[in-house]
Parts: structure tokens; C-alpha cells; sequence
């Protein structure tokens, strides 16, 4: 408890605890959009797009005050979505092309201006490498300021075109048929997808910052059908994502933050696809199972009828041996669910359909043919 | 012996040549961005190869690397077999996924040795010509040389031997299981050639130009032509291009080799793509006239 509000009283944690929980709340919000709209790698060229603005805005300015290369860092990733959509729209190159061109070049782009920067005399540089992986603790108190301005501007506008985006992710055809301006509201989520990935630039770098788009909505997706639920759930994944990651770097030593928060998301995603109470990989197996022992404890059921009908007795026994496919631990466990459903009385050697099991029957209608 | 500037030169063609072979399937195949996965989750598998071999310099680390490669695309597969999770947010999850795993190894336990983040991020072309093959006291060259012309004769037998087979498999794959191809050994073999390229570029030119190497090139010359032979051609001529001009400019305004290799790219593709537009609406315009008259 004591070592606990040690931490918590460390002037850089709490920057970084702080940031990574704006930073997981937004981009896990403004995800979910990317994601639902099939879009989720555009983060990647984004923010492999943000460098050479990064470093134009150094050389232009030659400040590196995060909020001044921040701003290139905006205009340039606007530009590369624009360009890219350009592309896909202009020739017969697809979108995954076009985003690897864009990526791929900007990132080159980049790394020109870096060498150029990197030559300047008396240039800190170190302003600029912070980027590139992120540098969780060179987060200042201005910095996380910043971070809840843009974080608490995104969250406003979900908000007030919270309808719009629901539409756009959805049905845009139908929105388009409306008269609504799709366009613009596709312009406008591009832009807070933009803002989301530069706010955490500098703690997950640009190289990074892409699954903070991708593991939280992709996690949340795997718990809920609806998109208010989600981007809660989002948010709230991100935030814990960035908070366990950012926790861990900091008591082991030599272990950098965006990478710890990466492998955090990961560990989440995960955990959501084999657990998730309907969609998840374990309830999908356990719902498997079950319904083949109801169909088979149908048929089953369906077979004593008929010989209840024709006053035969039938064992167990028997029933089992037509079975021939099933091996002994799977008759077993139908055995048990047949009992566990009390539709057939079962001794040595006899079996009788009970009162339930004859409802069954009657009720479903399933075996009167 | 030839001068260090020669050196990189011929390197840079050659390593543009290679991504640009191994680029041209995969682009076509719908998978550009595969590349880009590929070429960041080899650090990991660069990195546990260290962690157990030890030594930089030992081959173990190239074919561990390559595996990262192939392992990458399956566990890709397997997210996505799952029906939860689309192909594109699974890319995104495993390549992240992997690449932290090797800088977190790197910064944790390989600090006082000579694998900085920094170089494995961005490579660095000019520093090749250091690392000399020398046998018997007689200076063969650098060594970067013959690995990076033993993989682009990997993919020149590669392409020649399996054309038939990669052109059915890509443009038809329904038509390929059929004949009896098997569309899923094509695939693994293709995503084998291409990590190795990638191995081998990308200590050359850093693994984010590996990608500017493979895609744009074949997709330039995609907007060229749509003959798949004439766009092979096309796009290891544009690659060839991209090299010699790429390092020169970089040579001349002392800037980053591999960063101004891509932004040759960039442009080259940029010019293509203006006249293409152009083209297709002038030729638009010219039916239109047609038709009128």
C-alpha cells in the first residue's frame, strides 16, 4: 500500500497514467468506427504519415514543443488519407494498395527530413526520436493537458453526430438516399481518427500507434451486438490496456511503455475472442456439443416412441448399440443429459418415456412425421 | 577493388530488383499490406534468434527471421479463420503484436550489443560496404553483396519455375484447386520467398522501405499495363530505376539513402498515376466524341 501511493505520487507516472488513460479512452472510442468500417490498418498508414509533418513543423519552427509538431504531424496524416482516397478512387489499385503506397512513402518521406534535421547545428533531435517508438516519459503536464483538450473535443463531436456515424458505419447507402452529406461526416471521422492516433504519438510512436486503433473495439466487439455498448466498452478497454501496459514498464526496468501497452491489447483481444459470453471460441465449442446431444437425445427419445407405440421393450442397451458412431465416453455423456432431462425412465432393461418426455414429443411436433 | 560508392550503388539496384520480383504476386494477390506485417514481425523472430544464438552475425538469425515471416502470415490465417475478427484488424494485431515482442527482447536484453533499435528501424545502406567477405586474405567485396544477389536469384528461379503455377493460383484460384494446384502450398511458398527478401533487404533498407519496395514498383506498373509478363518487366525496370536514381539524389543532397529511395518511389508512382488519370480522361473524352459524331 505504501510502495502503491509511492508510485502514484511519482510526477512521470502520473503523466503517463494519466495520458494512457486519454489516450486508450479516445482511440478506443474512435476506433470502433475504423474497425466497424472495415478500416482498421488506416491507422497504420496515418500514423506512419504523421513523420514527415512531424519534421517539416521542426524545421520550419525549429521548436520541438509537442503541440507545434503535433500540428504537421495533423496536417500531414489529412493529406495522406486524402491522397489515398484519391488513389483508390482514381485508378484500379485497391485500398490495401493504396495504403502500403501511402505508408510505405510518406514514412520515406519521413526519413529524408529526419537526416536533414538530424544535420542542423545544435538541433536537439531527441524531440524527434521520442516519435518514432514514443517516449512515455518525456510526457509533460502541458502535454496531458493537451491530450484531454483533443480527447474531450473527439468525445463532444461522437457525440453530436453520434446518429450520422451509426448511419455511415452501417448503411451509407442509405444515408446517401436520404440527402444526408455522407462525405462530409466520412471526412469528419477521418479527421478524429486522425486527432485520436496523433494524441498518442508520443507515447506509443508511430510505428505502435495502430493497434490502440485496432485491440480495444476489436475486443469489445467480441462482447456485445450493439454500437453504444461497444464504444463504451472500447474506451474502457483501451483505458485499462494503457494503464496495465504503462504500470508494468514502469516497475520493470528496461521495458519500454508502447511496446508493454501493445502486448497488453494483444493479451485482451485474446482473452475476449476465446471467453466472450455468446461469439467467443469456448461458447461456441460448449453450444456445439450441446446440440449434438439434443439431437441425438431427440432421436433417441423418438426411437422409444416408436417402440412404445409397436408395445416393444427396448433397452438402453440397445438404443446405445444403434449408435454405432458415438464413441463410449460421448454415450456416456448423452446418457447423462438424457437423465438430466427427465424425458425417459431408465432401468436395467427397460426404458419408459415419462410423462415430460411424451410432452416433449407432442409439443414440438418434431417427430409426428 | 570498387569504390564503397559503386558498392552501394550496385546494392541498392539489386535489393530494389528483389523486393520489387517478390512484390509483384503479392500485390496482385490482394495482399500488399501483408508486406508491411511481414517486414515488421521479422524483428521478432530476429530477436529470439539472438536471444538464443547470441551471436549478430550467425545465419540461425536470417532463418529465423524468415520463419517470423511465414508464422506471421499463418497466425494472420488463424485469427481470421475464427470468423471474429476481420483479415485486415488481424494483419493490424499480429504484425504489433510480434514487433513489440522483439523491442521489448531488444531493449531488455540486448542493450550493450551492437542491434540498436534505431538501425534495425531504418538500415542503413551506407554502412554495408564495412562488412567485407575476406577468404584467404583477398577482399571479395562486401558480404551484403552475395546475400542480396543469392535471394534475388531465389526469386528469379522462384518466378520462372512456378509462373504457370503463381499466375493460375492468383487470377483463379477455384480453377487451381481443380487441376490439382494446391492454392495453400503456392501461398505459403510465395510468403517464404517474400520474407527472405525481406530478411535480406531490410538490414540493407530498414524494414518500412522493404514494404515501399515491394508495393510500389508493381503497382505502378499496374497502372501501365495488364499483361502480367509485360508488368513483371516493367516493375523491376521502375526498380532499377528507383535505385540508381534513389542513391544518387541521396548522394547528392547528403540525405538518407533508403528514405530517399522511397520517395523516388513516390514520385515515380505520383507522375504514373497523373498520366494515367489524364489518359483516361482524354480517352474518355475522345469516345464520348466519338459517339456523338
Amino acid at each position: 500500500m505504501l510502495w502503491g501511493s509511492y508510485m502514484l505520487n511519482d510526477y512521470t507516472l502520473q503523466m503517463v497514467l494519466l495520458g494512457s488513460i486519454i489516450l486508450g479512452i479516445t482511440s478506443g472510442m474512435v476506433g470502433t468506427f475504423a474497425v466497424l468500417r472495415k478500416q482498421s490498418l488506416m491507422g497504420d498508414a496515418i500514423s506512419h504519415s504523421a513523420l514527415p509533418g512531424l519534421v517539416i513543423a521542426f524545421l520550419l519552427t525549429s521548436q520541438s514543443a509537442s503541440y507545434i509538431l503535433l500540428i504537421g504531424a495533423f496536417a500531414a496524416s489529412l493529406l495522406s488519407t486524402f491522397i489515398m482516397m484519391l488513389i483508390v478512387k482514381y485508378s484500379n489499385i485497391t485500398y490495401d494498395g493504396a495504403l502500403a503506397i501511402i505508408l510505405s512513402v510518406f514514412f520515406g518521406m519521413g526519413m529524408v527530413l529526419l537526416s536533414v534535421a538530424q544535420k542542423l547545428p545544435g538541433a536537439s533531435q531527441a524531440g524527434l526520436n521520442k516519435f518514432l517508438f514514443g517516449r512515455a516519459a518525456s510526457i509533460l503536464y502541458a502535454d496531458v493537458i493537451m491530450m484531454l483538450g483533443l480527447g474531450i473535443l473527439v468525445l463532444f463531436i461522437i457525440i453530436l453526430f453520434w446518429k450520422e456515424f451509426k448511419l455511415l458505419c452501417f448503411n451509407n447507402d442509405f444515408g446517401e438516399s436520404l440527402g444526408l452529406p455522407m462525405m462530409f461526416f466520412d471526412i469528419i471521422l477521418t479527421s478524429l481518427l486522425v486527432i485520436s492516433i496523433i494524441i498518442g504519438l508520443q507515447m506509443v510512436g508511430v510505428i505502435l500507434m495502430s493497434v490502440m486503433i485496432i485491440a480495444p473495439p476489436v475486443a469489445a466487439r467480441q462482447w456485445t451486438n450493439k454500437l453504444n455498448k461497444m464504444i463504451l466498452l472500447a474506451g474502457f478497454i483501451g483505458a485499462l490496456a494503457g494503464v496495465g501496459g504503462s504500470f508494468i514498464s514502469s516497475i520493470v526496468p528496461r521495458m519500454p511503455t508502447g511496446p508493454t501497452i501493445v502486448i497488453m491489447n494483444f493479451i485482451i483481444v485474446l482473452i475476449s475472442l476465446v471467453l466472450a459470453f455468446e461469439r467467443g471460441l469456448l461458447s461456441r465449442i460448449i453450444r456445439r456439443k450441446q446440440k449434438i446431444n439434443s439431437i441425438l437425445a431427440k432421436q433417441i427419445l423418438f426411437d422409444c416412441y416408436k417402440s412404445f407405440k409397436k408395445e416393444e421393450i427396448i433397452s438402453i442397451k440397445q438404443i446405445m448399440d444403434n449408435l454405432i458412431l458415438l464413441s463410449a465416453k460421448k454415450k456416456k455423456q448423452l446418457r447423462y443429459y438424457l437423465l438430466k432431462k427427465g424425458w425417459l425412465l431408465i432401468t436395467n432393461d427397460k426404458t419408459e418415456i415419462t410423462k415430460k418426455g411424451l410432452e416433449e414429443i407432442l409439443e414440438r411436433g418434431v417427430l409426428c412425421a | 577493388m570498387l569504390n564503397p560508392a559503386i558498392e552501394i550503388q550496385i546494392l541498392a539496384v539489386l535489393v530494389a530488383v528483389s523486393c520489387t520480383l517478390s512484390g509483384v504476386f503479392l500485390v496482385l494477390r490482394k495482399m500488399a499490406m501483408m508486406s508491411d506485417a511481414i517486414s515488421h514481425s521479422i524483428l521478432a523472430g530476429i530477436a529470439i534468434a539472438f536471444l538464443y544464438v547470441g551471436d549478430i552475425n550467425s545465419p540461425l538469425l536470417i532463418i529465423g527471421a524468415a520463419l517470423t515471416g511465414v508464422v506471421t502470415v499463418f497466425l494472420v490465417e488463424l485469427l481470421k479463420q475464427t470468423h471474429l475478427v476481420s483479415e485486415e484488424a488481424s494483419i493490424g494485431l499480429v504484425f504489433t503484436f510480434l514487433f513489440s515482442v522483439g523491442v521489448i527482447i531488444i531493449s531488455r536484453y540486448a542493450g550493450n550489443v551492437h542491434l540498436d533499435i534505431d538501425a534495425v528501424l531504418l538500415g542503413e545502406i551506407a554502412f554495408t560496404p564495412f562488412n567485407r567477405l575476406i577468404i584467404a586474405n583477398i577482399d571479395f567485396g562486401p558480404k551484403a553483396i552475395y546475400i542480396i544477389t543469392a535471394i534475388l536469384s531465389l526469386n528469379i528461379t522462384y518466378i520462372y519455375l512456378f509462373y504457370k503455377e503463381l499466375k493460375l493460383v492468383t487470377f483463379d484460384p477455384t480453377l487451381a484447386t481443380m487441376l490439382g494446384f494446391s492454392p495453400v502450398i503456392i501461398h505459403y511458398s510465395l510468403m517464404g520467398v517474400v520474407s527472405i527478401t525481406a530478411v535480406g533487404a531490410f538490414e540493407a533498407v530498414g524494414f518500412i522501405l522493404v514494404v515501399a519496395l515491394m508495393v510500389v514498383p508493381p503497382l505502378t506498373a499496374y497502372l501501365i499495363t495488364d499483361n502480367l509478363s509485360n508488368m513483371i518487366f516493367i516493375s523491376c525496370f521502375i526498380g532499377v530505376l528507383i535505385g540508381i536514381v534513389g542513391y544518387q539524389m541521396a548522394y547528392v543532397f547528403d540525405v538518407s539513402i533508403a528514405g530517399s529511395m522511397a520517395t523516388v518511389a513516390g514520385i515515380i508512382f505520383l507522375v504514373v498515376f497523373l498520366v494515367s488519370c489524364w489518359k483516361k480522361s482524354s480517352f474518355g473524352r475522345q469516345q464520348r466524341n466519338n459517339n456523338i459524331n
